[in-house]
């Protein structure tokens, strides 16, 4: 039986597949691979992404979503084999590897053919001279108090110098009931201890744990917040454990009334809130050196952005990037993620209806985003090198200074 | 039938077999082989995975990792653990796979003890962490214990101190494993004929007698077989160790599989991740040939 086609039926597939072909060229799909979906409330990301495609039609966006170290492995490979998402979410603790993988676009270009007001956003992470990240949400680190703990202790004013921590914290430790003045997690397990709860102290008083690009651990910054943690491991004020401590056991810690002080992101004062909504505390920034009265750097993590240099659609990718740094979509973005903005001029909205993050607000703007780690090599490596020595230094086998020398020594193989 | 209708008979009976075989061939190929080798592969290149075109190294990672000093504890740390637990969870197996052999005790007792003591062999080994972490810590129940007796006069940090932490963890190890021992020995314990314990009777032999003359050589080949893949398991724990300590304080619990880990996840050096991952194979095949060995000659 011959097998007869209409000249009609014919003209309909044809005209179909045109229009499908047509469409399917208009439109671009951007895959925009982060951890952040999983870390907002349901759908939130979801609703952003629909309002950009509504803004930008014919730009579709796929989220790539997972937990924060299935992204890092993700990207790593991504970047190796070249099948980078086109828009990625980045930590600055990896920029320096994938800039080294030549898998990050620069921006530069991109910011000065469109126009881009540099001046709008908080930061730009640089990497041999490329614009490679915007820091979209951050989450700082100031010093949580308790402050029933510190009423109970007599300590009527919060410390704002290293000194007064010391005292502060001897006062409210009490060994026999297990209460301690502070907390200090450096566990090897997640090393960001050495960021969020070391290296903190020395960016608090405008220090720096580099110089000229190179690691500077021998120098008075580095030794004096070794030699300082080290006098306050010694009073005894430091809660047990310090060596598998992780930042959860932390947060638990203070939560459960047995510490007085810790440094943490002010991303978990809703995690705080709903294991003890009971528990009465205040926000002050990391004490600083005697006499220094300069801006208080404040440590901070950071959702990053970058474009993948090997994408296709890097103009369709700078409009994504564009949108969430914008001074609506970026107060919007950090309002649901309980951040701080990365476009200067967004005023994320709990800022005026919570006490807490007002206070926290009040922090930032009175100091400056630092987190020196950022953009250096293998960073999560230098940490956990950092960790040992302090480790050493906190078991009495080496000194503060001695324990400067050596983590020098490994941080400068790795540059 | 024909000279050639013979010979493509033939053909078909020796290739019929491998027609069989071919689907788990090219499973184990594909899951097993196909990593193995690229992961050795890795080892020899400069720059693996991270770069798309990858420079030949040689034996330069398998160089660098013999002179880290780091390596050579996490073997020693590796060995301690894996002998110190195949010895702990053989004699605990076979102390508790007597008792629950033994007529002596109560058959209700018995049953309750099996379930006892099977327990931690349910647990996956993320509990098994949280539980010896949250007991272990030094505000938790041991120490309140231990300080109550009066045997420690302080709090001991059992994991966070260099001096104790190897041992703590080799502790929770062993209290994860023994099931497997006590298991497999009591189901051989009841393979044992009676007669050689009626015999021995007969004979005037004491109860240790029986243990050293009877019991234990008539158990050798479960106590070898299980021995072996105990050790090949034990040296490649990684959770466990993970989880309590994360290889410290100061690398003092760091074993082969976290320092592995460490480079591939931590510094990124999936080149020398590869070589280390290599002498990990290496040293689990030697275990594998000498299980199979064994199991030839029995």
């Amino acid at each position: 039986m011959m097998f007869r086609i209409q000249p009609a039926m014919l003209k309909i597939v044809a005209a179909a597949w045109l229009l499908g072909a047509t469409g399917a060229m208009a439109d671009t799909t951007l895959e925009f691979t982060q951890w952040w979906e999983p870390e907002l409330p349901a759908g939130s990301l979801r609703a952003i992404m629909n309002d950009f495609e509504a803004a930008n039609p014919g730009i579709k966006v796929t989220l790539v979503s997972g937990p924060y170290a299935t992204t890092r492995d993700q990207i790593s490979v991504g970047a190796a084999t070249g099948t980078l998402s086109d828009v990625v979410g980045l930590d600055g603790a990896w920029v320096n590897n994938l800039n080294a993988q030549n898998a990050l676009a620069d921006m530069n270009p991109m910011m000065d053919a469109s126009g881009f007001d540099k001046t709008q956003v908080a930061d730009i992470i640089k990497v041999d001279g490329k614009a490679v990240m915007f820091p979209v949400a951050s989450f700082v680190y100031p010093v949580f108090v308790n402050m029933d703990l510190a009423a109970q202790a007599g300590v009527t004013k919060l410390p704002s110098t290293r000194a007064e921590f010391l005292e502060a914290a001897k006062k409210m430790t009490h060994a026999d009931k297990n209460q301690y003045g502070w907390v200090l997690p450096l566990s090897l397990q997640t090393p960001s201890g050495v960021q969020n709860d070391l290296m903190s102290w020395v960016w608090a008083s405008g220090q720096s744990m580099m110089a000229d690009g190179k690691p500077a651990l021998e120098g008075k910054p580095v030794v004096d917040m070794l030699t300082f943690v080290k006098s306050l491991n010694d009073a005894g004020v430091i809660s047990p454990g310090i060596a598998t401590k992780t930042e959860q056991e932390k947060v638990e810690e203070f939560v459960n009334d047995r510490v007085g002080m810790m440094i943490d992101s002010l991303a978990h004062v809703n995690l705080i809130r709903e294991r003890n909504p009971k528990l009465n505390f205040d926000l002050i920034p990391v004490p600083v050196v005697e006499n220094y009265n300069g801006k208080r750097g404040l440590p901070y993590a950071s959702w990053g952005i970058g474009i993948s240099a090997a994408s296709k659609h890097q103009e369709e990718a700078w409009k994504l990037v564009q949108y969430l740094m914008s001074e609506k979509v970026n107060a919007k973005l950090v309002s649901l993620a309980n951040a701080f903005p990365g476009n200067v001029n967004a005023k994320p909205d709990f800022v005026t209806s919570d006490k807490a993050f007002a206070k926290a607000f009040e922090i930032y703007k009175t100091g400056y985003l630092a987190n020196e780690f950022t953009g250096l090599p293998v960073a999560e490596d230098l940490m956990t090198k950092f960790d040992v020595e302090a480790q050493k230094m906190l078991a009495g086998e080496q000194s503060p200074e001695q324990a400067a020398a050596n983590a020098q020594k490994g941080w400068m193989a790795k540059f | 039938m024909t000279r050639q209708k013979r010979s493509h008979h033939r053909l078909k009976r020796a290739v019929a077999p491998y027609l069989y075989l071919s689907p788990s061939l090219l499973i184990i190929g594909l899951l097993m082989l196909l990593p193995m080798v690229t992961v050795i592969g890795y080892s020899f290149q400069n720059s693996a995975v991270l770069r798309r075109d990858p420079s030949f190294a040689g034996l330069k990672h398998y160089q660098a990792i013999f002179a880290d000093p780091v390596f050579w504890a996490s073997l020693w740390h590796t060995l301690y653990f894996t002998c110190m637990s195949v010895v702990f969870h053989m004699t605990i197996g076979m102390v508790f796979a007597l008792m629950l052999n033994s007529d002596r005790i109560n058959p209700t007792l018995r049953n309750i003890l099996r379930v006892l003591y099977i327990l931690p062999w349910l647990f996956t080994a993320v509990i098994i962490a949280v539980i010896w972490r949250l007991l272990l810590e030094p505000n938790g129940v041991v120490n309140s214990v231990l300080m109550q007796m009066g045997i420690i006069g302080s709090k001991v940090e059992w994991f966070s101190s260099p001096a104790t932490a190897l041992h703590a963890v080799t502790f929770a190890n062993i209290w994860a494993g023994y099931p497997l021992f006590m298991v497999s020995l009591l189901a051989g314990l009841q393979g044992i004929p009676r007669d050689f314990y009626e015999a021995a009777d007969i004979d005037g032999a004491k109860a240790y007698q029986k243990l050293i003359f009877i019991t234990i050589p008539q158990l050798m080949p479960i106590i070898i077989s299980i021995s072996l893949l105990d050790f090949i398991w034990t040296m490649q724990v990684f959770p466990l160790i993970w989880i309590t300590t994360g290889g410290g304080p100061i690398y003092s619990t760091e074993v082969l599989s976290t320092y592995t880990y460490k480079l591939a996840f931590s510094s990124y050096n999936l080149s020398q991740a590869s070589a280390s991952a290599v002498v990990i194979l290496l040293i689990s095949l030697g275990l594998t040939l000498l299980y199979i060995r064994c199991q030839k000659a029995r």
